[in-house]
């Protein structure tokens, strides 16, 4: 295992920010932001609710654009050049807390649109791609219906297999289980835990805990647009260095 | 609504054998005292008004005749007599009389293509095809000049054909117009958002007439010597130019509506801004403004009506000059009344559509 972290440390980062700086108007939202994830790696980001984490992600696929520093994903420089955008989109896969399903498609379009249009694959090797993920999503079944007639456990995980039929390297997970009902949470954090199994590098803005500590490799604690503290799982929740941590921690911990 | 549900199974227990029509009435229009004078007085005015109405337009009616029958009777009844004498003039207009089944085909093909589009099945790549070739025939229909028809120049074309035609291409290129003026105006680039915003403003702010007037009348004088540019051609525009203003801002609506994480999604899955607005925004936008773009089309429709301002005879027109005729001077509100007909068969049919195919586009939302 040691081994296998040594070899990953010498390859390049498949995501890296430094200096990252982002403003709205006046307010600094991100504040040199340096980051970085390797392949392989499954990174879950906290922090209070304005601290920056999802601003942070959606940088990374440039929902949002910075204005100072650089951003690397998969060895290409973000920039506004439109074709090195939308080449970093087809790699970077992503799933919303509001799931963003297109509602006019049935669940088997909304798989196979980007993989069709973006990916040129055939349509029939795309709906085949498409049942094998929605059958790891367990809802094969709903293939041909409307988003609007699932549960929101089931939309969301109709979401993850959106994203994986692109076969991205890296999945970004922006609060994905903050607008389930309660219910349907488990549903939802245990088709990614199987994800993360299976080696899927994995950027998570998340506040259950419980998924950091099972699939984590690194744990990163944001505050009013700055990076306070990033530790393993253990250390971090066992011994948080840092003041805010500490606060942040027992809050959503201890009740 | 609750009184009135009381109101029927009270009576319900009394009489057993009362029929739901009668339920219905004793529950809506006489449930109370105020209800019941209500429900009279409008009984009565609307049973005086069909009274009127039919004596006006049925039994003091002329139906067949000459113009001075309908003399006899003016005030009294209604002369449909002018029809019979008229409807040639009314449809065709001007158009030479022994080729008149020409518009007459020309009408039936549009009607063909407007019905053969509202099948849902038939929204397929071979819909662009049919148009085409129905809007080729008639072309070659109304002007001739080959196949052995003789030559008609569009200065003769008018009547029903000349509304359908100003009305069609009004709608159909409009449309596109308005979907790309829509984008323009919330495009990031400045130079094509502030074009966008200009043209928009720039001629949803003046009356059509004026557009019209400046079709026929100044544009002329800007072309270089020798270079004309048919009435007709000028009019149509116009049309279009005008309506495109008003649906782009129906458009533009319909894209406000859509919630930011559509868009945000077909970014994130690598679809380009041409892929993404045509796939995922325009489908969706486009049937939440349902309504308020028949609404316009609608208006359309019936502003066609309005080139009579630079002497171009359509429907209504044709109408019009039809009872300057002397002997049938004087009888133009009947034949406004028939011709309101007309287009009221076209714009409540426009409606009818609309409603049927909102309700099946959203069927994905109720189910």
């Amino acid at each position: 295992m040691s081994a296998v972290k040594a070899a990953q440390t010498t390859e390049a980062p498949m995501i890296e920010l430094k200096k990252l700086n982002k403003w709205y108007g006046e307010f600094h939202v991100l504040k040199n932001i340096d980051f970085e994830c390797r392949k392989g790696q499954k990174i879950v980001v906290c922090g209070p609710s304005g601290s920056g984490k999802s601003t942070m992600i959606r940088c990374i696929n440039r929902l949002e654009e910075h204005q100072t520093g650089d951003l690397i994903v998969d060895g290409i420089e973000l920039t506004n050049d439109i074709k090195n955008i939308e080449a970093i989109r087809r790699e970077v896969g992503m799933v919303f807390q509001h799931f963003n399903l297109f509602p006019h498609l049935t669940v088997l379009e909304n798989l196979t649109l980007a993989p069709i249009w973006v990916r040129k694959v055939p349509k029939k090797e795309a709906e085949e791609t498409a049942m094998h993920f929605l059958k790891r999503v367990r809802i094969p079944e709903q293939a041909n219906k409307y988003p609007g007639q699932l549960s929101g456990g089931q939309q969301q995980r109709v979401a993850i297999a959106r994203s994986l039929c692109m076969k991205p390297k890296i999945m970004l997970f922006d609060e994905p289980t903050s607008a389930l009902d309660p219910e349907m949470v488990k549903e939802v954090l245990d088709t990614m835990i199987e994800l993360a199994r299976e080696g899927m590098t994995m950027i998570c803005v998340t506040h259950e805990m419980g998924f950091a500590k099972a699939v984590a490799d690194k744990v990163v604690f944001m505050d009013k647009g700055e990076i306070v503290e990033a530790n393993e799982p253990e250390p971090f929740f066992s011994n948080p260095q840092n003041e805010r941590t500490k606060l942040f921690l027992s809050q959503i911990l201890n009740h | 609504m609750a009184n009135g549900h009381a109101a029927v199974m009270g009576g319900n227990a009394g009489r057993p054998t009362e029929s739901k029509a009668v339920q219905w009435i004793r529950a809506n229009l006489f449930s109370s005292w105020w209800n019941t004078a209500l429900s009279l007085v409008l009984l009565y005015l609307l049973g005086k008004f069909l009274f009127w109405f039919v004596g006006w337009g049925v039994t003091n009616a002329i139906w067949y005749g000459a113009a001075t029958e309908c003399r006899a009777v003016k005030g009294i009844g209604a002369c449909w007599a002018v029809f019979p004498e008229k409807w040639r003039f009314i449809l065709f207009a001007t158009y030479p009389y022994e080729d008149q089944w020409r518009p007459a085909l020309s009408c039936l093909i549009f009607f063909f293509l407007y019905a053969y589009s509202a099948l849902r099945r038939n929204w397929n790549t071979r819909l662009p095809a049919v148009w085409i070739g129905g809007l080729l025939a008639i072309a070659v229909l109304m002007w001739g000049g080959i196949l052995g028809l003789a030559f008609v120049p569009q200065e003769r074309w008018g009547g029903l054909v000349l509304t359908l035609i100003l009305s069609t291409f009004g709608i159909a290129l409009a449309f596109p117009l308005a979907i790309l003026l829509a984008l323009g105006r919330r495009s990031h680039m400045p130079a094509i958002k502030s074009l966008c915003v200009v043209y928009i403003e720039l001629i949803r702010g003046v009356p059509l007439i004026s557009l019209l007037f400046m079709a026929s009348v100044m544009f002329p004088l800007f072309l270089p010597e020798g270079i004309t540019i048919d009435k007709l051609l000028r009019a149509q525009i116009a049309i279009i130019g005008f309506a495109g203003a008003y649906l782009a801002e129906v458009v533009r609506g319909g894209l406000q509506a859509l919630p930011k994480g559509q868009y945000e999604a077909a970014d994130a899955l690598g679809l380009s801004y041409w892929q993404a607005t045509r796939m995922i925004i325009l489908p969706q936008a486009l049937r939440l403004v349902i309504p308020p773009m028949v609404n316009t089309f609608i208006g359309l429709f019936k502003d066609t009506s309005l080139v009579l301002i630079i002497g171009l005879l359509d429907i209504l027109n044709a109408a019009k000059t039809a009872v300057s005729d002397p002997a049938w001077r004087g009888f133009g509100p009947d034949v406004y009344f028939g011709v309101s007909l007309i287009y009221f068969v076209f714009c409540f049919a426009m409606s009818k559509y609309s409603q049927r195919i909102e309700g099946e586009l959203n069927k994905s939302k109720h189910r």
